[in-house]
């Protein structure tokens, strides 16, 4: 942290800001984070509220909102009280009871940044930023515009000060009104400092002023620091730095000063009566921040004794004999359901779960298409190109978002002509709404009649510095470490389904968000069918053959895409299938839909807009509907309500009722003693499934701040971003549509081994750990034999019997019928 | 046939009422009254428009009922009437109006789904179909101006349909300050013609070419200046220049409020009386040539600055200004026929537009991906370098519209309340309430003052009143007095008009009736909410959070205090504007530039105590910068 402000460091100024500024790529590479990931160094509630003093979020429920849910019985009083004792010894128990419960607590929010730049509107009159903001973001919005302008900001592939710069030179307008700040950036005597000396005149105002000023629209200062951190994620790039931007805005700023009171205005240390606290300092817990910590935890954990009480009371027994077929699944909390209806529907068959692009890694580029897609978890680096080459398909055209018709002449003409048609397509639109160009389709991502580049031919052949295709032993290794990290290395069934996961949606900006985050907000579909390619290579069985998985030549893999708006799967290379196979695989299908249809009624229960009480087919039907429907801001509910992730055995979940809640990732101890494949595991599913969980949680909690607000409202900013209005912000973070059902509590994950391999796994790379050690995700242990529960906390295993002692066993469909909030962990008769 | 009008007007009123009785929860039963509200009204539309075509498309004129009459011997006969009249101008939009208010009715069924305020849109958006429907049946200004007004403060709602946020509630005020310039505009019109003809014309009798050449023939300026009104009133609705900039800045609510009223219904209105009113203007070819000019500058302007935008629906806002300046050029040509299709286009086309806005990222980013050139070339790049860059950084700076508006509107208001900043509470009362009664006394005994103190009585004291409005606007910290100085305003302006011309006492009471009982309904707000919470002009307090019904009482007092037609005091400013004569220029423009001040004042005075980000930071407060 930076304490020392006496010496003003340009370059550790602006790292640590950038640290702190939302870190939300542009909308078509929209990934799940941690949304206060600059405070995970520390421990959780510390953070919080520090996250809290500082830049004025709200961090929690309100404290009236957790009495609510304690009267409503949400938050169980036998955990509340265990808490209350754990934390603060049974002594003090009624002394906190009744603080937690009774009594009044100030609980306004005090931010302390903005304070120093407050002055201009309490000593100077001068409203800087209602003077500032509306032509810097105009300025930003149209230097990164990716394709809704139609005459382009003035480029010379240089950066954004030095084409301003080039452009004021060439004009006999200009972006300032006043002649200084003109001359300031045409000579280049902009350096941040000598901008911050005018403007503030205090060198220990310099850091302050910087966050004050950045903060005041964090969404577009993050946008900037993104860009300039990873320049790939658009398409049309553009060369821009946070520090450009800083620059701007400063001379922007004297602008507007010199504006308002001519040249000589005294800098804003004259006026500042007194220094504004530090930003950094120290910020101490309180009584109303120790209250708040309690009444999560007990919250949380009335859940997640719930879900403990299931597992102990849940006798899963191992199910013997052959397999109907087996099927893979993504992670994801939203395929929890479909297998379960799976299984239902064929008890023979047996479900899997793992990260959704399979363990493949690789850059895909579609036929025609002129750039690459990562197809893999974000921080992932691929080596490898996969072209899909023979595509047939046609990409529509929607004439209403041509670009003509906001010119004047062929406009006159397009009104009179088109203008006519629009009125139709928005009546069929309104009541009969149907696929449309302008939608977002997971199944476009891949035409399903392609061919895919995926074997390397020689080692030689690249592109672009990446192998096309991997070679044989590369196959295996994948094929390998994917089998026997979900633990299928024995009892293969005839057809192994490997099925990827996308959504489609229409009038969603956020579309990326839907989709699958292991493959970069992508649909998984070209992951699984190379995966299933690479399996069903002779040579790549000849060597999981030495690796001791052997896979009979009748058995064979399958790659698919479901759909989890549409709830639609799509199976790929069928015509490869051996005859007896296709026989089976058709007979498969048939499950696939009755689950596909039960899947979809047990998510209507969510939507106002379907009766849950109709008949499964029926309620697909309007299920499908709803998704091209431009009216419908909620096609699907994403993963809202996500708490849970459970490593282990499918045995340990079957038959429990977890109400998509969980993400489940297949995993068995006996083929990993020593943790290796669960040291991925949990690499991955700490960050990626924890940061989902943390942007859900935040967003929740402060939808304002930290969320997106309601997306109806919104609009969309040069294709990266989103606003409200013309001359908003950036508006990062998640829409309340996506998170009104959401109850804000961390990520617990489950690991089925024993507790030394567990500790060991984790303290294995520092990043993964601080996850744990700092609480940002609670882990517990299953004991693999005697079943019993360990919750890691300060750095070691303490045992945890839950305090709920049986759990109810239902008949399913009533109970999904007559609810539409979140249901209870329950056995499933 | 014209018995069926009324059907039109109720209508969407039955629904509005049935709407109030619902409670906010209750979203099925809002939804459906609104949308077989809707579905019923675009249902009889269609009927009533095809029985008319197959009966020879008659014009309908009919006069329906009298609201207000002076005493008929007087030299200027005074009558406040409602009129509505159909032809193939009100079929048009009717059409138009009813198909997308029922699409867009039916879309926001489950769009709004869960949204707070969920009950408010449906209410907002019945009560601007009312006025919708008023405004294009209407027979004669007056009716045009009742729906005129109710479009108005309904648009200021729905732009702050998000009150809680700061950019909406700002933006609403904004537009609401040029919506109140295009109000006198009408008004000032109403009171030319009023003295031109020596009655209250219809638009029928307009179309009577003898009648209007006759009366125009002496008083050719009158009849530059009314159309010059009505001009000011039509751009400023159709954002036209150079009040452009309000268009986009509109798009603050949900998107599918911003199609049907910014995309396509309300911005249409200007065009709307400008066809309503040709006939009165077609025979002067300087006013021709003016629409001409500034549907053509503004289509070019408009143009570029489209072309520049690089967000999806401030590129939509300006391209439809630009068709609408189009539509202006061919209204001037006399087109109407051509301009009555266009509109029709135009506003289906930009409705849709919006409504699909959010899709254009995944469809964009898809086409990009597969068909992206480094540089696309546009047309300007042929131009001179310098002169590129020139137009532009003019573009991307909305030519200054925005500012400009800024100065000419907010700028003058400014500087006159701080200039005022003298007077004080204390001097309120010990200077003005005295010099009021003074003027009481002086009107009593009129005919003491001489002759050439008497002349300048009217403007002396219609600047006090504005003085009042003025400061009403500046005033920083207390709440009540700006409430009191509005009050006054009225006042001195009653005072001011009475010097002019003898009448009767009754018109004045007719004005004041509303103002004094608006004034002391809003008053008990002002001191009931001040028993709760700390008032301060100085932000916005965001206080109809924690007290909706209090907000809503003082939002119906603002109302008749800013001479909406739901008091007498509606018809008495028209009234009053009748004793000005028509060379009384001056006394018309201060007294128009007080109802400005004064609508200005009051919604600034409702928003910053009502709207915006809550005070109280234990709620949800969102950015300054959404």
């Amino acid at each position: 942290m930076t304490t020392d402000h006496s010496t003003f460091n340009e370059h550790d100024v602006l790292h640590e800001l950038k640290h702190y500024l939302p870190a939300q790529a542009p909308l078509k590479d929209f990934i799940h984070h941690n949304t206060l990931h600059a405070f995970q160094k520390i421990k959780f509630f510390p953070a919080i509220q520090k996250a809290s003093e500082m830049f004025g979020y709200k961090v929690s429920l309100r404290l009236n909102e957790y009495r609510e849910l304690y009267e409503k019985g949400k938050i169980r009083k036998d955990i509340l009280t265990k808490t209350i004792i754990d934390q603060k010894g049974s002594e003090n128990l009624n002394t906190w009871l009744e603080k937690m419960i009774h009594c009044k607590f100030d609980d306004a929010i005090h931010p302390r940044v903005g304070r120093l730049r407050s002055y201009w509107k309490n000593e100077y009159h001068i409203d800087m930023d209602a003077l500032v903001h509306p032509i810097l973001y105009r300025t930003l919005c149209s230097f990164l515009d990716q394709g809704i302008a139609i005459w382009n900001f003035p480029s010379m592939n240089k950066g954004f000060l030095e084409t301003l710069r080039e452009i004021e030179k060439n004009s006999y307008t200009s972006f300032f009104t006043t002649e200084r700040a003109k001359k300031l950036l045409i000579e280049d005597h902009c350096s941040i400092e000598s901008l911050l000396k005018i403007v503030t005149g205090d060198e220990s105002l310099y850091t302050l002023y910087l966050y004050d000023q950045q903060f005041a629209h964090q969404g577009w200062s993050g946008m900037i620091s993104a860009i300039e951190d990873q320049p790939q994620t658009l398409l049309d790039r553009k060369n821009i730095s946070l520090h450009d931007l800083i620059v701007f805005e400063l001379l922007l700023e004297i602008d507007a000063l010199d504006f308002k009171f001519g040249k000589t205005w005294a800098p804003l240390n004259v006026r500042v009566k007194q220094v504004p606290v530090e930003l950094f300092s120290e910020v101490n817990s309180t009584d109303l921040s120790e209250v708040i910590t309690l009444w999560q935890q007990a919250f949380e954990w009335s859940y997640y004794d719930e879900v403990l009480a299931g597992i102990k009371s849940n006798k899963g027994v191992k199910k013997e004999g052959s397999k109907s077929f087996q099927a893979m699944f993504c992670i994801d909390d939203r395929e929890c359901s479909l297998r379960r209806y799976l299984e239902y529907e064929d008890p023979k068959c047996e479900t899997f779960g793992t990260p959704g692009f399979f363990s493949v890694e690789f850059y895909y580029q579609p036929e025609h298409g002129k750039f690459y897609t990562k197809l893999c978890p974000a921080p992932v680096n691929p080596k490898y190109l996969i072209k899909e080459i023979g595509s047939t398909e046609k990409r529509k055209k929607e004439l209403h978002f041509n670009d003509r018709s906001h010119s004047l002449i062929q406009g006159w003409l397009i009104s009179q002509t088109l203008g006519f048609w629009a009125a139709i397509k928005l009546f069929f639109n309104i009541f009969k709404p149907s696929m449309s160009p302008s939608a977002a389709s997971s199944f476009r991502h891949m035409d399903k009649e392609s061919a895919l580049t995926i074997e390397n031919k020689t080692t030689s052949d690249t592109e672009n510095g990446l192998q096309i295709g991997f070679t044989i032993d590369e196959m295996a290794a994948r094929a390998e470490s994917l089998l026997k990290s979900i633990g299928l290395i024995k009892n293969f069934a005839p057809l192994v389904y490997i099925t990827g996961h996308g959504s489609s949606s229409v009038n969603n900006p956020h579309f990326s968000a839907y989709d699958c985050g292991a493959c970069s907000g992508r649909p998984g579909s070209v992951n699984a069918r190379v995966m299933a390619f690479m399996i069903n290579h002779p040579k790549v069985r000849e060597i999981l053959v030495s690796k001791g998985i052997e896979i009979p030549v009748t058995t064979q893999f399958v790659g698919a895409l479901h759909d989890t708006t549409r709830d639609e799967i799509a199976f790929y290379d069928i015509e490869n299938l051996s005859p007896s196979n296709k026989q089976l695989h058709e007979n498969n299908v048939i499950h696939f839909e009755k689950a596909l249809d039960l899947n979809s009624k047990e998510r209507s229960r969510r939507f106002e807009s379907i009766d849950s009480h109709l008949s499964p087919v029926e309620i697909h039907r309007k299920i499908k509907t709803r998704s091209v429907s431009l009216f419908e801001p909620r096609p699907e509910l994403n993963h809202a309500t996500n708490a849970l992730c459970i490593v282990g055995k499918r045995e340990l979940t079957e038959g429990l009722f977890l109400d998509r809640r969980s993400f489940m990732n297949s995993y068995d101890y006996k083929i990993d003693p020593e943790g290796n494949f669960l040291f991925n595991i949990l690499k991955a599913a700490a960050p990626v499934c924890g940061g989902i969980n943390l942007e859900y949680f935040f967003s929740r909690v402060d939808n304002q701040k930290l969320g997106a607000g309601t997306k109806l409202p919104h609009n969309v900013m040069g294709l990266f971003g989103v606003a409200n209005g013309i001359d908003g912000d950036l508006r990062p973070g998640l829409p309340s549509q996506m998170i009104e059902v959401h109850d804000p509590i961390r990520l617990m994950i489950i690991v089925e081994h024993y507790n030394d391999v567990v500790l060991s796994t984790i303290q294995k790379n520092s990043e993964t750990y601080e996850w744990f050690i700092n609480e940002w995700v609670h882990l517990v242990t299953v004991h693999p034999e005697t079943k019993e529960f360990s919750y890691f906390k300060e750095g070691s295993f303490t045992k945890y019997e839950p305090l709920k002692e049986k759990t109810e066993k239902v008949k399913l469909t009533p109970v999904l019928e007559n609810n539409s909030e979140n249901i209870p962990v329950y056995l499933i008769d | 046939m014209e018995k069926y009008l009324h059907l039109f007007v109720l209508l969407p009123v039955l629904g509005f009422l049935f709407t109030l009785i619902v409670p906010g929860k209750n979203e099925t039963v809002i939804s459906k009254i609104a949308f077989f509200s809707s579905g019923v009204h675009l249902v009889c539309a269609l009927v009533f428009v095809a029985y008319w075509l197959f009966n020879d498309h008659p014009h309908i004129d009919f006069k329906d009922f009298v609201l207000y009459q002076t005493d008929s011997h007087e030299a200027n006969p005074y009558e406040f009437f409602i009129d509505f009249c159909f032809d193939k101008i009100t079929a048009v939009y009717l059409l138009v109006g009813c198909v997308l208010t029922f699409l867009v009715t039916a879309y926001c069924r489950s769009y709004l789904h869960r949204e707070a305020g969920y009950k408010r849109f449906f209410l907002t958006i019945q009560f601007f179909f009312t006025g919708y429907n008023i405004a294009i049946f209407s027979g004669n200004l007056e009716t045009l101006f009742i729906g005129w007004e109710i479009l108005g403060i309904s648009s200021f709602l729905l732009i702050a349909f998000y009150r809680e946020r700061y950019l909406p509630v700002k933006n609403a005020i904004k537009v609401f300050s040029i919506y109140r310039i295009g109000d006198v505009g009408i008004i000032l019109a109403m009171w030319m013609t009023h003295h031109l003809f020596h009655q209250n014309i219809t638009f029928s009798e307009l179309s009577n070419e003898v009648l209007v050449s006759h009366h125009l023939e002496s008083h050719s300026f009158i009849g530059i200046f009314i159309s010059f009104m009505l001009l000011v009133s039509a751009a400023a609705k159709s954002a036209q220049l150079p009040f452009s900039s309000w268009l986009p800045r509109a798009m603050e609510g949900p998107t599918p409020s911003s199609a049907i009223f910014y995309g396509s219904l309300s911005v249409h209105i200007g065009v709307f009386l400008l066809l309503r009113t040709s006939h009165f203007w077609e025979h002067q070819t300087s006013v021709r040539i003016m629409i001409g000019v500034l549907g053509l500058s503004t289509s070019i302007i408009a143009t570029l600055i489209a072309r520049v935008q690089s967000s999806v629906k401030s590129q939509i806002a300006y391209s439809s200004i630009a068709q609408i300046g189009l539509i202006f050029i061919e209204v001037a040509l006399g087109f109407d026929d051509l301009a009555l299709i266009h509109f029709a286009g135009n506003a289906f086309l930009r409705t849709y537009q919006l409504l699909v806005s959010p899709s254009v990222v995944s469809y964009l980013i898809r086409e990009q991906f597969y068909n992206f050139k480094p540089r696309e070339h546009s047309i300007e790049d042929s131009l001179p370098k310098k002169i590129e860059y020139s137009i532009y950084i003019l573009s991307l700076k909305e030519f200054n519209l925005d500012s400009l508006m800024q100065r000419l509107v907010w700028g003058p208001m400014h500087r006159a309340g701080s200039a005022l900043n003298f007077i004080s509470v204390k001097s309120v009362f010990v200077y003005f309430i005295p010099a009021f009664l003074l003027g009481v006394v002086a009107l009593l005994n009129e005919e003491m003052i001489p002759q050439t103190v008497h002349q300048y009585l009217p403007s002396l004291f219609a600047i006090f009143g504005l003085f009042m409005a003025a400061k009403a606007f500046s005033e920083r910290t207390n709440p009540k007095m700006s409430w009191i100085l509005i009050i006054m305003n009225h006042f001195w302006i009653a005072l001011a008009v009475s010097f002019n011309e003898h009448f009767t006492y009754a018109h004045s009471m007719l004005y004041l009736s509303g103002i004094v009982a608006g004034g002391f309904v809003g008053y008990r707000c002002l001191v009931r909410l001040s028993r709760y919470e700390k008032l301060d002009l100085n932000q916005f307090s965001g206080h109809s959070f924690e007290h909706p019904k209090i907000g809503l009482v003082f939002l119906i007092s603002c109302l008749c205090l800013a001479g909406f037609p739901i008091t007498p005091s509606f018809i008495g400013e028209d009234l009053i504007f009748t004793h000005i004569h028509e060379d009384q220029i001056i006394l018309a423009c201060i007294i128009s530039m007080s109802f400005i001040t004064c609508g200005l004042s009051l919604v600034k005075l409702y928003g910053r105590i009502f709207l915006g980000p809550h005070v109280k930071t234990y709620h949800d407060t969102p950015y300054k910068s959404s």
